[in-house]
């Protein structure tokens, strides 16, 4: 995952991307952070911020990144949030909000750790809707890694499980195989 | 009240104007980049760094150095690119690290200037140094300038890389995922920090600084939401504490450097009750 967004140096081989995906093009949707959960910061500000990638050297954003700022924060429907401080959200809210930035971010990929790590049932629930929108509506391709099993059979077309065994397919596939049915915790999601 | 007018009159004085221009400017600077050593969990860098650069006068005295300005900044930013830099991953975690430059930094200028000493009234040199008595205002013409020049220097790189400097604070594995040289901002932020303590040496001495960063960051993050409106407030309290400071030592002739800082207290106490009655509304 690190990998991929180019935190970490490949451990070995290197990183091809198909049909010209850059590393600009990729967003990225963290797990908080301590620093985060007070942080004065406002929605808008936050959103905003994932547009940095592209500016460059400089220095303010332009009238296309706010637009594209304003659009996806509709997209997350965090609209009415915007004059809000970001430590007074609740953990869907916040998790809207860096979902918002990353599409800033984002044009074809989006990378996402643990989504919905923290949040209630029906706050999941939204969560994973919207973020299948994203996928069916926008076209953008989804990687999730979770430890949400079900979830993951629901909603994904490829799976890549790490654990004992490695496996890599399809999820049909993956319910024919024999690793989904001797671990029952712990799976990995593509 | 005829003496207090006697006291105002103070301030025609060349030398307490220029203690008020550079009082206000280095208030301005360290408050800028104070909300993001905080944020960073950073506040005390500016701790760490400062007593590094009162080894590093130490030293420029023990050389007998006529201008130990140029030899404090090279030490002082090489310093904060060092603790920056390993913030992260470093064997010696962060706060470990700063706390061990500092202290070895404070004891070994102190040696040095012991061992080394040409004045008489050693203790005295060193007291000024540490707490900036009354060194601001014996400021030289010369000095007043590097001070201008270097604060328009911090204030437009502040403003040119704002929004950067918030990514970066507010994600750092973000801003580097999307494309943004974190990295490189990181040490900019560094040597931003050090030319600013290298300056409020002067207005505060080197034990004092850390105050100068963190009280109107902190004061400003108890009432405003966000980080544009922190950082102006921070910014703006910082100028008037600095700036009605030094005014009331000039008058009370009390340290400038303490009177600044006990007016910063005052400060944050007020708005922390703000913050508390308007938090308590909602």
């Amino acid at each position: 995952m690190k990998t991929i967004l180019g935190l970490q140096k490949p451990l070995g081989g290197e990183i091809i991307t198909g049909e010209g995906i850059k590393q600009k093009d990729i967003g990225y949707l963290p797990q908080q952070t301590d620093v985060q959960r007070d942080f004065p910061a406002s929605v808008w500000e936050i959103v905003l911020s994932g547009c940095q990638g592209e500016r460059g050297l400089k220095p303010f954003y332009s009238k296309e990144n706010k637009e594209l700022a304003r659009s996806n924060m509709e997209r997350m429907d965090i609209v009415s949030l915007e004059k809000r401080c970001y430590r007074e959200l609740s953990g869907g809210q916040q998790q809207r909000v860096l979902l918002a930035r990353a599409l800033c971010a984002a044009k074809k990929m989006i990378l996402l750790d643990e989504p919905v790590a923290g949040l209630d049932p029906k706050v999941t629930a939204e969560m994973y809707s919207l973020i299948e929108a994203l996928n069916k509506s926008d076209g953008i391709t989804v990687i999730m890694i979770s430890h949400d099993l079900e979830a993951a059979l629901r909603y994904a077309n490829k799976i890549l499980h790490i654990g004992n065994e490695i496996f890599f397919g399809s999820k049909d596939e993956y319910i024919k195989s024999s690793t989904a049915f001797t671990t029952l915790k712990g799976g990995d999601a593509e | 009240m005829t003496q207090l007018a006697d006291k105002l009159a103070y301030l025609q004085y060349p030398f307490v104007q220029n203690a008020l221009i550079v009082g206000v400017l280095i208030a301005l600077c360290s408050s800028l980049l104070g909300v993001t050593l905080v944020l960073k969990r950073f506040s005390f860098i500016g701790d760490g760094l400062s007593h590094v650069a009162f080894g590093a006068m130490a030293i420029a005295a023990v050389l007998q150095l006529t201008d130990d300005m140029p030899l404090v900044l090279v030490i002082t930013v090489f310093s904060a690119v060092l603790l920056l830099r390993t913030g992260q991953n470093a064997k010696i975690k962060g706060d470990a690290a700063v706390a061990m430059i500092s202290v070895g930094a404070l004891a070994i200028g102190y040696l040095l200037m012991n061992i080394f000493a040409k004045s008489s009234n050693l203790s005295g040199d060193v007291c000024t140094t540490l707490f900036g008595s009354t060194s601001i205002l014996t400021l030289k013409k010369s000095e007043v300038v590097i001070c201008i020049i270097l604060s328009a220097l911090v204030i437009a790189a502040f403003i040119f890389f704002y929004n950067k400097i918030f990514a970066v604070t507010f994600d750092e594995n973000f801003a580097t995922a999307t494309g943004v040289k974190a990295k490189a901002y990181n040490l900019l932020i560094a040597v931003i920090v050090a030319v600013i303590i290298v300056l409020a040496m002067n207005l505060v001495g080197s034990l004092l600084i850390s105050a100068l960063v963190i009280f109107p960051a902190l004061s400003a993050m108890r009432v405003f939401k966000s980080f544009r409106s922190v950082t102006i407030c921070s910014a703006v309290l910082s100028v008037v504490c600095a700036l009605s400071g030094i005014i009331i030592s000039v008058i009370a002739g009390t340290p400038v450097g303490s009177t600044i800082v006990a007016v910063d207290i005052v400060s944050f106490a007020a708005f922390a009750l703000a913050g508390a009655i308007s938090g308590g509304k909602k």
